[in-house]
């Protein structure tokens, strides 16, 4: 792959990274205190179902994630697997999209009423 | 008279270690031992050293484990109870002994495009660069390298990518990088970009660790992958 082509994953993986260290703490934050407020599974519900913030929230979280953890995956695999080319551009590209989907269908499912 | 038991590496790619015993002196170091037993106990034995304090960067080798300067490394340090393990250093092909072919090592400084690219001729004046600004500052950080492939020995991806430019290599690249006299800033941020080199830095930090002139390679690194980066947001690379 092009020098370009590395810097441009390698930038998107600090960003993603910056993103995912915010996300992360909000989303520990938040678990934190549901459980510790003791909030049931509905009551959560009632909080998230129709709140663009939180569907924007953890869309941005999915996405971050959905870029982040292939390039990451990718690298490990060249490294540790001498896995290397186009089947493993596909690979990654495809886990890309099933962490995508995977994770934007669950936030989708708690702000769907 | 007290005595070190030193194994030594005896060998090629395949070898075992060879058990020497040592007179323990004062103020000993590892390359006296080695240099003891090539003269006194077996002339066979095969190593590298040239200035014996520390400026040409030949005498490195694998001791207790640890990659180190062998002539700046006094037993004391680094004998545990009278013993001693002396191998070639690793992550490099060993010709015999303590030898190893440095060959692919200083390769990649030339893969790494590690030297300067003139922009003037000798008839021209000379380059005036302030002591003080940021560029010659992060120059003048790197700049004292010996080439003597102890963070290459050290550095694990290194081990897992055969390819990896290594350390000393992009260390060198961002010295130049930084030097205002060279022209081929562009060109060495593309050899420099990619799994070979800057972005497979895992930031171990062993060669920062291990550089025995205290470089912080892993600095010089990350230096890299900014400017790398600035490059492909401006459309450079």
């Amino acid at each position: 792959m092009s020098a370009r082509a590395e810097t441009k994953l390698w930038i998107a993986q600090r960003a993603s990274a910056a993103v995912l260290a915010l996300c992360v703490v909000v989303h520990l934050m938040v678990i934190v205190y549901a459980v510790r407020g003791g909030l049931s599974a509905a009551e959560i519900l009632g909080r998230t179902r129709g709140n663009p913030g939180w569907l924007a929230f953890y869309g941005v979280f999915v996405l971050a994630a959905a870029v982040h953890a292939p390039i990451g995956l990718r690298t490990i695999a060249m490294e540790w697997l001498g896995w290397r080319g186009r089947s493993l551009s596909i690979a990654v590209h495809l886990l890309a999209l099933v962490l995508a989907v995977v994770g934007l269908r669950a936030a989708w499912a708690v702000f769907a009423p | 008279m007290t005595t070190l038991q030193v194994d030594v590496w005896r060998g090629a790619e395949s070898g075992r270690y060879q058990r020497f015993e040592v007179p323990r002196e004062a103020h000993q170091t590892v390359l006296d031992v080695v240099t003891y037993i090539q003269r006194r106990l077996d002339a066979t034995l095969a190593y590298r050293f040239a200035c014996r304090v520390g400026m040409c960067g030949s005498c490195a080798m694998t001791v207790n484990g640890v990659a180190r300067w062998t002539c700046r490394t006094h037993v004391s340090k680094v004998a545990h109870g009278g013993r001693v393990e002396i191998g070639p250093l690793a992550n490099l092909p060993v010709i015999k002994d303590l030898a190893t072919d440095m060959r692919e090592f200083f390769d990649k400084w030339a893969r790494a495009r590690g030297s300067l690219v003139p922009t003037v001729t000798r008839k021209d004046d000379f380059a005036r660069v302030p002591p003080d600004s940021p560029a010659r500052a992060a120059a003048s950080a790197g700049i004292e390298c010996i080439g003597c492939g102890v963070c290459y020995a050290s550095c694990d991806v290194v081990a897992w990518n055969a390819d990896y430019l290594g350390p000393a290599a992009l260390n060198r690249a961002w010295t130049l990088v930084n030097d205002v006299r060279d022209g081929a800033r562009v060109e060495r941020l593309r050899a420099v970009a990619g799994d070979a080199g800057c972005h497979a830095c895992h930031t171990h930090m062993s060669c920062t660790e291990r550089c025995p002139k205290a470089i912080a390679p892993t600095a010089s690194i990350a230096g890299l992958k900014r400017a790398t980066a600035l490059a492909v947001l401006k459309g450079e690379l």
